[in-house]
Order: structure tokens, then C-alpha cells, then sequence
């Protein structure tokens, strides 16, 4: 299999919706196939890095334990979009461990393939 | 027109007739031809894999989106992938997976094919491009 980089980048909300998990299992296949992705939070998506969250109401698995378990499947840190961020009223100290600001543009252009979630 | 054609994989996530991403994603696969360009595989995931519902009965005067999904496969020999962890919990099940669960009817049929995430990581690594199509 050739080798390119793949950013798949998460821009929804962890509940209310398979999103975030279904994006993650993606990133997981990848990293099972030895092509680990940069992963990027932007948008809702960053509430997903909020530490301390519970299963949802909704029957779901949730997301926390699987972004907690991507740094075994290499896939670290987790990136997030400061400005998506900030504009929530968040500040990194409010997310779990693992977490770096990173620039979507930057991210964008330094990837071969994106995939968004 | 462009020297070389690319290949282009789809990655569709939204359901028909709810959202915008099958149509975008038809219309662009089916304009590619005319810049030299074919798409080689589509892949079906979240909501997308209501695209493959094999029952699928629009009104006659809408669009019909799964004869437009089989005619691409027809017209550009592109693969019609659909995630079958999505699938199965959605009710979209192919003879075999039917059977298993027994269900008398499949729900998804040929030129669909039910398949893994693996293959969406191969589509993007294989092909020359990845676009996605989300809500």
C-alpha cells in the first residue's frame, strides 16, 4: 500500500450523534493499517476534547475512552483549533490531557488526504 | 482537458433526500468524465449507507438516487463500497448478512457491496484523490 499522510479532522459535537466515534474508528483503521492520522479537532468538534465527560444518555458507547486510547495506536497528540476554542468559551486547560493547538491551514496543506467527520 | 485523467475516491456520509451530500457527490462523479477524470470507488458511511437501500422509492418526479448510484457503477466500472459496521445496525443488510440475522429480504444489493473501513483507507491511499461528502 503506497504511504500518504491522512488528517481526518472531527467538526461535530461528541453526543447527539455517531460522528465522533465513527470518525475515530476511521482514524483507527488507519492506524491498524500502519498509515496512523493526524487527528484534528475543529468547530463542535473540540467539545469532544472536554475532560471528564460521561456515556451519554442516548445508549451510545461515547467517545472519551476511545480519544483517551489513541495514543496506544499512535495517533497523538490531539489537535485542536484554538479559535473554534475560544469562541465556545473554552481554554485548554478544560481538556483532557494530550492536547495541542494547532493551525487548520497549516494542518491542511501538510496532508496528502482529509478526511472530515 | 486535463493529460492524464486522476481517479477520485467519494466518501458520501449523508442520507438521500435529507441532506445535500448524495446529490453534490452524484453530480460531481457524474462531471468528471468530461475532464478526463473517472471515479473509482465510492465509499458509503454513516447516513450515507442509506444510499444502498435496495427498496429505495422516490417519487417519480424526484430525482432517483439509487438508479443514478448503479448507473455511475455502470458508466465508470466504479466500486460501490459501503461500511458494514454502519450498514448492519441500520438495517441495511446484503443476502448474507440477511440470512445470518434472519431476515427473510436483503435490503442492499449488488453493484453494492458491503465492506469494511479498510477499504475507505485503501480508496484514500490508492486513488489520486479523496473528497468527502458530509452534512
Amino acid at each position: 500500500m503506497s504511504s500518504k499522510s491522512i488528517l481526518v479532522i472531527v467538526r461535530h459535537p461528541p453526543h447527539g450523534s455517531s460522528w465522533v466515534r465513527e470518525g475515530l474508528e476511521a482514524a483507527l483503521v488507519g492506524a491498524a493499517l500502519g498509515q496512523p492520522p493526524t487527528i484534528l479537532f475543529s468547530g463542535d468538534g473540540v467539545l469532544a476534547l472536554l475532560a471528564n465527560q460521561q456515556r451519554g444518555a442516548l445508549g451510545q458507547k461515547g467517545s472519551a475512552a476511545m480519544l483517551e486510547g489513541l495514543s496506544l495506536y499512535d495517533v497523538e497528540p490531539l489537535w485542536y483549533d484554538h479559535l473554534s476554542l475560544e469562541a465556545r468559551g473554552l481554554d485548554v486547560s478544560q481538556l483532557m490531557p494530550g492536547c495541542q493547538q494547532a493551525c487548520i491551514a497549516d494542518m491542511i496543506a501538510r496532508h496528502d488526504v482529509v478526511m472530515s467527520f | 482537458m486535463a493529460p492524464q485523467g486522476l481517479t477520485y475516491a467519494l466518501m458520501v456520509q449523508g442520507a438521500p433526500y435529507s441532506q445535500q451530500a448524495s446529490h453534490s457527490a452524484l453530480r460531481f462523479a457524474e462531471a468528471l468524465p468530461a475532464q478526463g477524470h473517472r471515479v473509482a470507488a465510492v465509499f458509503f458511511y454513516h447516513d450515507g449507507v442509506y444510499n444502498a437501500a435496495s427498496m429505495m422509492s422516490p417519487p417519480q418526479d424526484e430525482p432517483h438516487l439509487l438508479e443514478r448510484w448503479r448507473a455511475l457503477h455502470q458508466v465508470q466500472q466504479c466500486e460501490l463500497l459501503v461500511c458494514v459496521a454502519s450498514a448492519i445496525r441500520r438495517g441495511l443488510l446484503d443476502e448474507s448478512e440477511a440470512k445470518r440475522h434472519g431476515h427473510s429480504h436483503p435490503t442492499l444489493e449488488a453493484p453494492f457491496e458491503l465492506t469494511g473501513l479498510g477499504q475507505l483507507m485503501h480508496a484514500a491511499l490508492h486513488y489520486d484523490r479523496l473528497i468527502t461528502f458530509a452534512p
